[in-house]
């Protein structure tokens, strides 16, 4: 359990961090949301790992799971599914309007000569 | 009173979804509505740095869960003091807007800056790190509107870079929220003060990890060097009153510092020693040098000023990295004087940018309205080089003194020093190359597409400049008002024991049935 949850963590941090780090704005979101869906991993086992127990208080339940991991990754991903519609239509409107998917900026004259 | 505090929140957080429902397709009444809600925030404030200027601490428990369990809002004089800057930039920096018609240039104008209000103020009033988080969500998500208002390619260019980078800060941030999470077993601001005291020593790995984390994500915000390649490109694209407005976003990041870096990770604490003096106070002069040394290597206005925000942000990393209350004093009084200077020379830039098209640094016949333009860069100049006689000069002499007693004082002063006086090239050599230049070039063409700018942008800056000379005049008592807050920062038992020690509503399970 804990050595699936751990490498699922790495696993995906590393492939999200090498697609940030393509230099294409598809490839960069798509990492953006691999890096966001190992933070949310990662913010469960925060509040340790426990199978099959209650975040609620319940009658004749000794063990619980500790809720506010839950909550806070329920946040994260409301914020994370937002944030990565933001940055779609952003960069969609970007590349339709200067026919360049490019994240980082291009040397000045072959920018302009590809537009003309 | 005590629900006064959420008041700056909640106002916002009301009026934007009122004007985006009720107001949208009347400028005029988007217009009345935004400058009421700012003028209300500026009341608010002052109520709320008058009722805390005795140096008591107010808190606010949302729907009255009791401190670690519940979120609390807390306001202190540093938290008062940063709401009261906000709101009193924000209604110059929004007259600005509607002055120049940049509201009406895109559409939810009003509605997005209130949000961003609403972020950045709740920013200023949490107690607790998630919270925290969740706000600086809020105002990202609200400033990625603002600063592709009004459109273009290359302004959605610059905030494409803009959204992603601050994404992913976004992401580490929550990676450092986790970590605290597993080794605490809270996000209380005051509760994580107390229990990363009691942490072992052989125990500290996560919590030095968090620590250093936590200080990426602020030093992003606060565009520190070598995290501050997002601001240049992203501010001088963005439209200038959003820019001017954005002046107060670094300083989140810096309060952010100051506030977790007091009091959840004091300077005296065992496991992360040496996190200010060896790894901030180096960053932030390197920072100041860098924003200098842009200043002078700039070739457009709009890059120039953004540099000149990076190089203040570092003038107020190396106060705040000495993390001593004179330190702290200095890295305040002078937070207000970039915020306001930085805003000022930004609305400028508009300015120039409205009287001859562009913001190119090329001598080019003379604008409309260039005399007055022209002296107000010349005063907005010296005022961000920290040239006498204004506050830029008084919070650099501030800084200077509280860094006598530093290790790389010499550092410090050589710095400093020297990249005033690079600074003050760099605005020399641009003011004179757009308004000294020009006369030389003969009139302006009278059919050019160019208008003269509104009296209202003027009205704005005229008061924004009233600030700041109030700022240099009243040096004496804001410099006062700031020992007090830097003060209190380092005793700060009576917001530990207001936070924790408060009874509230818990949850009791015999009593639920």
């Amino acid at each position: 359990m804990e050595l699936l949850v751990a490498s699922a963590i790495g696993v995906l941090t590393t492939a999200g961090i090498y697609l940030v780090l393509r230099l294409r704005t598809f490839p960069v979101i798509l990492g953006m949301s691999l890096l966001t869906y190992a933070v949310n991993i990662f913010l469960f086992a925060s509040g340790r790992l426990t199978i099959g127990a209650p975040p609620i208080l319940q009658d004749g339940v000794t063990t619980y799971t500790d809720p506010v991991p839950q909550a806070l990754v329920l946040t994260a991903i409301v914020i994370s599914f937002g944030m990565t519609a933001v940055v779609v239509m952003i960069s969609l409107g970007a590349y339709l309007g200067s026919d360049d998917d490019h994240v980082d900026d291009q040397p000045e004259a072959t920018g302009s000569e590809e537009r003309s | 009173m005590t629900h006064w505090i959420i008041l700056p929140i909640v106002l916002p957080a009301f009026l934007a979804p009122f004007i985006v429902l009720a107001a949208r397709h009347h400028i005029g009444i988007q217009r009345v509505f935004s400058v009421a809600g700012v003028v209300a925030l500026i009341a608010l404030a002052l109520g709320l740095v008058w009722a805390v200027s005795d140096g008591s601490v107010l808190y606010y428990r949302l729907s009255n869960w009791a401190a670690p369990f519940g979120i609390v809002l807390v306001a202190d004089r540093l938290s008062t003091l940063m709401v009261l800057l906000t709101s009193v930039l924000a209604l110059f920096v929004l007259l600005y807007a509607i002055g120049s018609g940049w509201d009406s240039r895109g559409r939810h104008f009003h509605a997005l800056f209130q949000f961003q209000l609403m972020g950045i103020l709740g920013a200023f009033l949490t107690g607790d790190l998630f919270n925290l988080f969740v706000f600086f969500e809020v105002l990202l998500i609200a400033s990625y509107g603002l600063m592709i208002h009004a459109g273009g390619n290359a302004r959605l260019k610059a905030g494409v870079q803009y959204v992603l980078f601050n994404l992913i800060g976004s992401t580490l941030f929550l990676f450092a929220l986790g970590s605290i999470y597993a080794e605490t077993g809270t996000l209380n601001m005051a509760d994580l003060a107390q229990r990363v005291a009691l942490i072992g020593a052989e125990e500290t790995v996560g919590i030095r990890i968090a620590a250093v984390l936590l200080l990426l994500v602020f030093a992003i915000k606060a565009a520190i060097v070598p995290l501050h390649f997002w601001l240049p490109s992203s501010y001088a694209e963005a439209p200038a009153p959003v820019a001017a407005l954005f002046a107060i976003m670094t300083k989140v990041g810096a309060y952010a510092i100051i506030r977790v870096y007091t009091m959840i990770f004091p300077p005296n604490l065992e496991a992360t020693m040496g996190l200010h003096d060896l790894w901030l106070l180096p960053a932030a002069l390197v920072s100041l040098a860098i924003g200098m040394i842009g200043v002078l290597a700039a070739r457009k206005l709009d890059r120039l000023i953004a540099f000149s925000i990076i190089g203040s942000m570092g003038m107020v990393m190396v106060a705040i990295s000495l993390f001593s209350p004179v330190g702290i004093a200095a890295a305040l009084y002078y937070i207000i004087h970039s915020t306001l200077a930085g805003a000022i020379l930004f609305l400028i830039s508009d300015l120039v940018r409205t009287g001859r098209g562009n913001l190119d640094l090329t001598a080019q016949p003379p604008m409309r309205g260039t005399h007055m333009t022209a002296g107000m860069f010349f005063v907005g100049a010296i005022a961000m080089a920290g040239l006498p006689p204004l506050s830029g000069f008084l919070g650099k002499l501030l800084v200077l003194d509280a860094s006598y007693g530093a290790d790389l004082v010499v550092w410090v002063w050589a710095i400093v020093l020297s990249s005033s006086l690079i600074s003050v090239i760099g605005f020399a050599r641009a003011g004179s190359v757009v308004f000294w230049k020009a006369h030389g070039l003969g009139p302006m063409e009278p059919d050019a597409e160019t208008a003269r700018p509104a009296t209202l942008a003027y009205v704005a800056i005229g008061g924004l400049f009233a600030m700041l000379i109030a700022h240099t005049v009243f040096a004496e008592k804001v410099h006062a008002y700031t020992t007090t807050v830097a003060t209190e920062l380092f005793a700060h038992d009576t917001y530990m024991s207001l936070v924790l020690e408060t009874p509230g509503k818990l949850s009791d399970p015999k009593e639920a049935h």
